[in-house]
């Protein structure tokens, strides 16, 4: 930017500070904005006349929150319906006030006020207390991340600027907000109506010595981006506008240079960043803080898409599948265990299903309890699972990349801070009382052996839609070209490690399990693992991929059970067709079929030989000595 | 950073969102000082380049220095320009007062460009400290495909997640540029050496603070000839922008009827 502002103009427009107005509906809210930007001189001419015309034509006594509701429906039913924003300034700098509606009704919108907020201002009537949904406001500042909160009591007039009456409000705010880790930064009795204890002080309240409305803003700081936090830079998009391709993205926290080199997370690919690209610039980028958008180009191809997080070696996020979060839900229909929801952290999509609802928390006593659903409006601590392998922080240590949204079809319904992630083990070994040795060949070693890298290829599909043939087939010609493969079939498993297994759902999902933890144990020794099993449910596939760790690629073998009962290698459909096998997929028991593969391979469509290029040309692609594999573990 | 750099990123986040999350869009150009600031962004954000067409919606009635100012830039930056002409003042809803109906064109116009384009996606210059029913907006507004608002029940937006997914026949106003102000969209174009309608400096103690067609907007008391004048001016005046429009204060709600049924 080539700035030519004067330096004093440049001083008078640092970054207005964004403060939200929170409370329960009727408390004063709108009130409190109205008189503020009138005490502070900010209204346009003409405004105040025509809040005035507004309140006569109701037949009512002049409505300071007409100023700000600006719906013809929120004037006649006298509440906020939806936030909104106002900018003004006092002395000290500029200010942006986030209206938020206090209505139970319309907590989605006073979240989606109050969360760009950078400070709150609680209000609550003295007569009334912190009623519910004060409580509740309280809560949510907490869990949106906003720290700095000052109170209001409001309404004083009312009780004759008692200061009894005053301090008993404050004890009874204070003591909640403690309780939920907030301090405020002030507690100023108000009467909003008149503008007592606004901009000025009240003649009314002598016994006040603490700051007024507009003081308490000023002592509030404007947060400056975490720029020496570590680095988080989730990728938006991968722009090729000529010869160059260039990840774009924003600086979530940290800081990153030119010559730096940067990791992808999940995965931990890595990459030398060349150059900074941007547009109408006197002078290139040589480095970028929190808070810029940025492009940029490294000095060699490696897989980065949407989603993935850049960041340097020795601070990666977290990557797991097993997520706790703590969650409130703004939508009728509730949240349940078992229920698939897409979660949105930074850039990336996850589809997530809740395996469980941990405690419902009532913002109001601040007690929890069990339940096995969360309605709107409640907050509650739940685990969820991913399908996809996460790269996510704990929201306490880096919030930009430690909450997300929860979205339902085309919504979202709810938001989401990370508490934790979990490893997928037992007690014991999360506990650390089983530690698994490290060997002493290392996955680069084993990779520079081989020539190529270690992976699982889970082939998923129907009974006869060519998952052995095909890996057969794969198996052989890897082999001749130098892979190190093994494949590991369902029914030659059950001949040995998994003898003493059945048919029933219960001993499939152990069957799927072990040969899931087998084909690590070979993956992390550097072999190209191919299974051909039909493991017919989502979660079975979950967990294999949870076991399988980074070099877990989900295949598809795709074909319609009218082909596959066609083709019927085995004899099998036959048979499960006179009933002769119980439980047989795709007869009498259902195959869910992936949501999201690596790869779909449709033998219904294409010749055996085109199938078979598909997939070599997959694993070329994937399991090359090319791609980037110093740094990780095992797989891509 | 600077609060310029601030503004700056921020909507280039958002016009990368939607770049990304979208299939079909288009930037709805009014050749005033906001849309030019967004154009300006577009190009920040993709390099140089703006990677889908800008459309005008035409009621013919634009001062000759708007379609001059026009055609020239569009030359210049190798623009996809679209010309969707409106419909007629006759065609409009005659209960809606005179200014109100004049400006309801565009909507129409709108509303057409969107049933032939099959645009999912709008970027529109529009901002929260206009107008108060602006203010209420979000980022990624949600639209019927007739254009409706649905004021009352618009989605959570938060964190920097977008609505981004609907139904087939919905499509989405973005608004990149909603958290930004007068005084900033000045002191960006300042900054940035943006290209400004020349009908924004003072003539004959006169200026447009707020442009739009010629029936319907008026130039404004001013002395203020250049950009440093203009944000002078803004720092002490009083005088909303949108002052010297008409159909802004026709009615008490006069501005929300336009708008809960498509107006940007």
């Amino acid at each position: 930017m080539s700035s030519e502002l004067t330096a004093a103009a440049v001083a008078a427009f640092h970054r207005p500070l964004r403060i939200v107005i929170v409370g329960h509906v009727d408390h004063g809210k709108s009130t409190l904005i109205g008189r503020l930007l009138n005490d502070t001189d900010t209204l346009p001419e003409g405004k105040v006349a025509a809040v005035e015309e507004m309140s006569r034509r109701r037949g009512m006594p002049f409505e300071w929150s007409f100023v700000l509701d600006a719906l013809q429906a929120e004037r006649d039913q006298g509440i906020t319906i939806d936030t909104t924003q106002i900018g003004f300034r006092t002395a000290r700098r500029g200010y942006v006030i986030i209206d938020a509606p206090g209505h139970t009704e319309f907590l989605k919108n006073m979240v989606t006020g109050a969360a760009g907020a950078e400070a709150a201002v609680l209000v609550i009537d003295a007569g009334e207390g912190a009623l519910e949904q004060s409580r509740r406001h309280a809560y949510l500042l907490h869990l949106l991340g906003v720290r700095q909160v000052a109170v209001a009591v409001n309404k004083l007039d009312l009780l004759g600027f008692d200061e009894r009456r005053f301090e008993h409000t404050k004890a009874e705010i204070e003591n909640y907000l403690a309780d939920i880790g907030i301090v405020p930064s002030a507690v100023v009795p108000i009467a909003a109506r008149h503008g007592d204890n606004i901009a000025g002080r009240s003649a009314n309240m002598p016994w006040y010595v603490g700051p007024t409305i507009v003081e308490a803003l000023d002592n509030f700081t404007v947060p400056v981006p975490d720029s020496d936090q570590p680095l988080r830079l989730p990728i938006q998009d991968v722009y090729k506008p000529d010869d160059r391709r260039i990840l774009a993205g924003r600086v979530e926290s940290g800081r990153f240079k030119v010559g730096d080199t940067l990791y992808f997370a999940p995965g931990g690919r890595s990459a030398t960043v060349v150059g900074i690209e941007a547009w109408n610039i006197d002078t290139p980028w040589t480095s970028a803080v929190a808070g810029q958008s940025v492009g940029l180009t490294l000095d060699r191809r490696i897989f980065v898409e949407r989603g993935d997080i850049a960041y340097h070696a020795e601070t990666p996020p977290d990557e797991s599948h097993l997520l706790q979060l703590r969650v409130f839900w703004l939508t009728e229909r509730p949240l349940e265990v078992g229920r698939g929801y897409t979660l949105k952290v930074a850039t990336a999509e996850h589809r997530v299903v809740v395996e469980s609802i941990d405690r419902v928390i009532d913002v109001d006593t601040l007690t929890a309890r069990e339940a096995a659903t969360v309605a709107r409006n409640e907050v509650a601590d739940v685990v969820v699972r991913s399908r996809s392998l996460t790269a996510i922080d704990r929201a306490v240590f880096l919030p930009r990349t430690g909450r997300g949204v929860l979205l339902d079809e085309f919504d979202v319904v709810g938001g989401a801070i990370v508490l934790d992630t979990r490893q997928d083990k037992p007690a014991d070994i999360k506990a650390g009382n089983i530690h698994a040795p490290t060997s002493a060949v290392s996955t680069g070693d084993r990779v520079r052996a081989n020539g190529h890298r270690g992976g699982i290829l889970w082939m998923t599909g129907l009974s006869g839609s060519g998952k052995s043939t095909l890996s057969a087939a794969l198996e052989r010609t890897l082999f001749e070209r130098g892979r190190q493969v093994v494949v590991l079939d369902g029914d030659r498993l059950r001949l040995g490690i998994n003898s003493d297994l059945g048919f029933s759902p219960e001993d499939r999902s152990e069957n799927i399990r072990r040969v899931a933890e087998v084909a690590r144990l070979f993956a992390d020794t550097g072999l190209i693992v191919i299974t051909a099993l039909i493991s017919p449910t989502l979660a079975d596939r979950a967990r294999a991929r949870a076991i399988g760790g980074r070099g877990f690629q989900e295949i598809f073998i795709k074909a319609d059970l009218t082909v596959c009962e066609a083709r019927d290698p085995k004899g099998l459909y036959a048979k499960a067709r006179r009933g002769e096998i119980a439980d047989f997929t795709g007869i009498s028991a259902p195959y869910e079929a992936p949501v999201d593969p690596e790869l779909v391979v449709d033998t219904g469509a294409l010749t055996r030989e085109d199938a078979l290029d598909l997939l070599l040309g997959y694993v070329e692609e994937n399991f090359g000595i090319n791609t980037d594999w110093e740094n990780e573990g095992s797989g891509v | 950073m600077n609060d310029l750099e601030h503004l700056e990123s921020q909507s280039v986040y958002i016009l990368r969102e939607a770049y990304n999350q979208l299939d079909k869009l288009a930037m709805l150009w009014s050749i005033g000082k906001d849309s030019n600031v967004l154009l300006w962004l577009i190009r920040k954000a993709f390099f140089g380049r703006v990677p889908f067409p800008v459309v005008q919606l035409d009621t013919g009635m634009e001062l000759p220095e708007v379609y001059a100012f026009r055609d020239r830039v569009a030359a210049q930056w190798d623009l996809d320009l679209k010309i969707e002409q409106c419909p007629p003042e006759s065609e409009m809803d005659p209960t809606l007062p005179p200014a109100t109906r004049a400006a309801a064109r565009k909507t129409e116009g709108l509303k057409n460009l969107l049933r032939t384009g099959h645009y999912q996606g709008i970027f529109v210059g529009i901002r929260r400290d206009e107008q108060a029913t602006r203010a209420k907006e979000r980022v990624f507004s949600p639209r019927t495909l007739e254009g409706a608002w649905d004021v009352k029940g618009q989605p959570a937006e938060f964190w920097d997640h977008y609505k981004t997914r609907f139904p087939m026949g919905t499509h989405v106003r973005i608004h990149p540029l909603l958290h930004w102000t007068e005084l900033d969209i000045w002191r960006y174009s300042k900054a940035e050496n943006i290209p400004i309608v020349p009908l924004y400096f003072a003539r004959d103690g006169q200026r447009y603070r707020s442009l739009g067609e010629k029936n319907i907007t008026f130039p404004v008391q001013s002395s203020a000839s250049s950009i440093d004048e203009i944000i002078a001016e803004l720092e002490t005046t009083r005088t909303p922008e949108r002052a010297g429009r008409s159909m802004d204060n026709e009615t008490e709600d006069a501005f929300e009827r336009l708008r809960s049924v498509g107006y940007m």
